[in-house]
């Protein structure tokens, strides 16, 4: 049975039609054509295809459309404009925070959704354990992760201070 | 930017890699990414739900009528070859024919409108089995003869007459486990089909002309009507090298036969079940050696479970036997190796492609020999390694660039191993339950295909007219930073700006025939190919210029993003744009072939290698021996790399490799039961490395050196070599165990290694 929903991705409104068992990553990705949320484990336990949600970071693969009806949707695309990064990125970038990339999307908006927790609760710069820790369900094969805690510390201190 | 004094991105120049903002802002286009035609069809294979069985019969009428679907391929709708064998062993069936020789194995294949559909109506097949006996395991399989090919020998001096000589013996066993590649993008295909049945492949393959290969036997066309073409892959690891085929051929037949684009993805529980692993070994050996530790004699046996087909399983086999020595001579050496055919996925290539488990083989024969004399376990391997007179391998070939001694001399010093040895000594007498151990093992990795034909490589370089530089290669790009370095190889020869060259997808249709981007040789071999055509390139302008501007040879120079002429100076461009009015041909293809190398596998002697790679690692570990829980405390490495193409890239592949390694031998288990069910098809069950893994402390040192041979820039290979520093990981656990343990060192495995505590 087709439901209607109306939710909100990067900014924009979008009102679909869709089946009750149509998750969330699919959706953004074969119907929006959103391809950067990349599916890897299918299972809601490699973390690449992390999104935000209402501002919290989720896993999209193990998500129905219908529970994001309503709901406010930032994926890797909705997070800079095509010349400028979002802080977060770019440290990845300086860092060579990455290998593959395949996990990139998703560590970016796990950085994100955990900087924006601090943030909210005021607990200033993370330590790398508070990183690794933050993190540890995003998995990624290529790297030992040194570039991807350096580069979500770069991000965070980017997001929190203003500065490189 | 241009700059007069010296090229930006150079070669030695520390860049993150081309695709780096790509993957941050998720524009990076995987295979999964293509935006497909509205009326493409998506593919799901069926499992055999079987280790080994007959089909008696099979009914698939209800899968046809099933929403959505538009074909059920079956072995019978094959028009070519019913195989995707690498070696063309023929024993790969693309869909099970009559019998299936493992779980997993696909039996028919369904396209529909969507993978859902797809999935869901494969499951109302209606199939019936006459289960067969299973081997599922090495014991069985050499109980029963089971192997996929002959036993290979590497042998010098008298292992068996020194052993009766030697002062002291010892014997024993060791069990190595298997490792899933778990690339993060499982394996994708997307066929688009062309005019005259030819087929387009996007594939997330290393080798891409052995998918062109199957892709073209499986429908009974020539190569020349298959196009295969790579942009990048989320990962590979040896896991795209053999095991992307199957599904290319599946969605080319869908294509063929529908004249509709055909994609198949597979789900990370098929892709797990369903796609081959790094081999099981199971090693046995007697050693002798005398008060000193030194050994005089080996007689080892390497005994691999390659599953139920042949696939690369002879050449990764060989590779361990190589690799038995490690950095050791042993003059009286003899390494028996066994190939086993079981009924389980067929094994295939992974980073280290046999070489770990040869490597754990000796350095298990090093702690064993230290224990039993009471040595410090380092002294004894310093004591066997390689030197100028002692130089001659098993197999024949002289160790030419040996800097192992200089490497451990380094890093045991810089990482203050004697001190913290003695410290360790000091904690575990004062400690009962929590005890510390810590390693250093060296490494010496072969770098070149033992398979000859492979060494080979192809470039295509364009200069247009603008001065922009298009680049092409057979290599591939799977996350380790190959495009980037074969382009600063090329911007340096050209003398031009990295930005400048534009790095274009892998395609069979630009340069054929290659080789899978593998054997950790794919800079080494693009790098040199596309060097060569670039220096083509450059010999062709500057006879135009002595020509055209009549001119001394000595009066070209090719200078950072100009060229000299006599007393004028062009811009790269302005002097492309002259060479191209005066009709000089600006295209020019590389072709490199390694030198050197043979190996006669009758004698089991030759030079395999064009030289080898080193490096050493130190690993300290805390194990709680009631949990059996270890945790890696500090890491300190020390790897040659020959001239570092790019420092960044370089450091990335040996932490990178040094992680998986880690992985393979402490969390990383395959689980298959008593059915031959591969029980850890998820990362629920199965558990690569996290964040949370990393050493507190790692440290990780470019060693200090050129290779000796003419490599491109005197680099050297860096994909696989440093996943073997691992060992030192393992060894160190083992210190705390003192023996009894296989790998992967789980807490399971670690907790019964150190037995009830009294």
């Amino acid at each position: 049975m087709a439901n209607n929903v109306s939710l909100s991705v990067n900014g924009k409104s979008v009102s679909a039609s869709v089946e009750a068992n149509v998750l969330l990553v699919d959706f953004l990705r074969d119907n929006l054509g959103l391809t950067g949320t990349n599916i890897a484990c299918d299972t809601s336990q490699c973390g690449s295809c992390t999104l935000l949600l209402d501002g919290l970071p989720v896993k999209s693969c193990s998500l129905l459309v219908v529970q994001a009806d309503g709901c406010d949707v930032i994926t890797i695309e909705g997070l800079a404009s095509e010349t400028v990064l979002h802080p977060m990125q770019q440290a990845f970038q300086d860092n060579h925070g990455l290998q593959c990339g395949f996990c990139t999307p998703g560590m970016v908006m796990a950085g994100i959704g955990m900087v924006e927790r601090r943030r909210a609760a005021g607990s200033g710069l993370p330590s790398d354990e508070e990183i690794r820790s933050a993190l540890e369900g995003n998995i990624c094969r290529c790297t030992g992760y040194h570039n991807i805690v350096k580069s979500v510390a770069q991000g965070a201190k980017t997001m929190l201070q203003g500065e490189g | 930017m241009s700059n007069n004094a010296s090229i930006n991105g150079g070669v030695g120049s520390g860049i993150s890699h081309d695709s780096t903002k790509k993957h941050a802002n998720g524009t990076a286009v995987y295979v999964d990414d293509i935006r497909v035609p509205e009326n493409a069809l998506h593919l799901y294979a069926f499992p055999s739900p079987h280790a080994h069985a007959e089909i008696t019969a099979m009914d698939l009428s209800e899968v046809e009528s099933a929403d959505g679907v538009a074909l059920v391929l079956t072995a019978d709708d094959i028009t070519g070859m019913n195989d995707v064998s690498p070696t063309h062993s023929g024993d790969d069936p693309l869909l099970a024919d009559g019998k299936v020789m493992f779980q997993g194995q696909a039996i028919f294949a369904v396209a529909a409108d969507s993978l859902n559909q797809a999935r869901a109506a494969a499951q109302l097949a209606k199939i019936s089995f006459k289960p067969l006996p299973a081997i599922l395991s090495i014991n069985e399989a050499l109980a029963q003869d089971s192997f996929v090919f002959t036993p290979q020998v590497m042998a010098q001096g008298d292992a068996e007459g020194e052993l009766k000589n030697a002062k002291n013996t010892l014997s024993g066993k060791l069990n190595i486990g298997g490792q899933d590649h778990f690339y993060l993008e499982g394996q994708a295909s997307l066929v688009i089909p062309q005019e005259d049945g030819d087929v387009l492949v996007h594939c997330s393959t290393q080798h891409p002309s052995e998918v062109q290969t199957h892709v073209a036997q499986v429908l009974g066309v020539e190569r020349n009507a298959v196009t295969v073409e790579v942009r990048r892959m989320g990962g590979g690891f040896g896991g795209k090298e053999t095991q992307a085929s199957p599904w290319a051929a599946l969605a080319a037949m869908t294509a063929q036969k529908t004249g509709r684009p055909a994609k198949m993805r597979l789900v990370r529980d098929d892709d797990m079940i369903m796609t081959g692993k790094r081999h099981p070994f199971q090693i046995s050996y007697e050693v002798g050696f005398d008060d000193a530790g030194i050994v005089t004699a080996l007689d080892m046996t390497l005994v691999s479970d390659c599953g139920h087909s042949l696939d690369l399983s002879r050449a990764i086999n060989d590779r361990a036997l190589f690799h038995a020595d490690n950095c050791y001579y042993i003059p009286n050496m003899r390494v028996t190796g066994l190939k086993c055919r079981t009924n389980k996925v067929s094994n295939t290539a992974f980073r280290g492609f046999g070489a770990p488990q040869g490597m754990m083989a000796i350095e298990e024969v090093m702690d064993q020999v230290a224990q039993k004399l009471g040595k410090d376990p380092l002294a004894v391997r310093q004591a066997n390694l390689y030197n100028a007179s002692n130089n001659t391998t098993h197999y024949g070939m002289v160790v030419e660039d040996n800097v192992a001694p200089e490497i451990i001399a380094q890093l045991k010093t810089a990482s203050n191993y004697d001190k913290r040895r003695a410290e360790i000594e000091e904690f575990n007498a004062n400690n009962e339950f929590v005890k510390k151990g810590i390693a250093l093992t060296p490494l010496k990795f072969g770098i070149s295909f033992t398979t000859k034909f492979l060494n080979q490589a192809g470039a295509l370089i364009h200069i247009y007219a603008d001065g922009s530089v298009q680049l092409n290669h057979g290599g591939t790009e799977m996350g380790q930073g190959l495009f980037t370095k074969v382009a600063q190889i090329v911007a340096n020869t050209l003398n031009i700006d990295l930005e400048h060259i534009k790095i274009t997808a892998t395609n069979t249709g630009k340069v054929p025939n290659t080789s899978p981007t593998a054997a950790s040789s794919g800079t080494d071999m693009n790098g040199m190919a596309a060097k060569l055509a670039a220096e083509k390139l450059i010999d062709r302008l500057r006879q135009f210029a002595i020509e055209h501007y009549g001119v001394a040879e000595g009066d070209v120079k090719f200078l950072p993003n100009r060229v000299k002429v006599g007393k004028q100076t062009f811009s790269f461009k302005e002097f492309v744009n002259a060479a191209y009015m005066e009709r000089i041909q600006l295209s020019a293809t590389g072709f490199y072939a390694t030198p050197k190398i043979n190996f006669d596998p009758e004698t089991g002697k030759g030079r395999p290698f064009l030289y080898f790679s080193y490096g050493a690692s130190v690993s300290e570990v805390e194990v709680d021996t009631l949990t059996g829980e270890a945790e890696v405390v500090r890491v300190d490495i020390l790897h040659d790399v020959g001239r570092s193409l790019n420092p960044t890239i370089d450091l990335g592949q040996i932490e990178g490799g040094f992680i998986q390694g880690v992985g393979w031998l402490t969390n990383e288990e395959l689980f298959w039961n008593d059915d031959g069910a591969l029980a850890t098809h998820a990362p629920s069950t199965y558990k690569i490395p996290t964040m949370g893994d990393r050493p507190d402390i790692f440290n990780i040192t470019l060693f200090d050196n050129e290779n000796m041979e003419d490599t491109v820039y005197k680099s050297k290979a860096v994909g696989e070599p440093p996943f073997m520093l691992a060992i030192s990981t393992y060894r160190a656990i083992w210190q705390v165990t003192k023996g009894n343990l296989d790998a992967p060192a789980t807490p399971e495995a670690i907790l019964k290694a150190c037995g009830e505590p009294s």
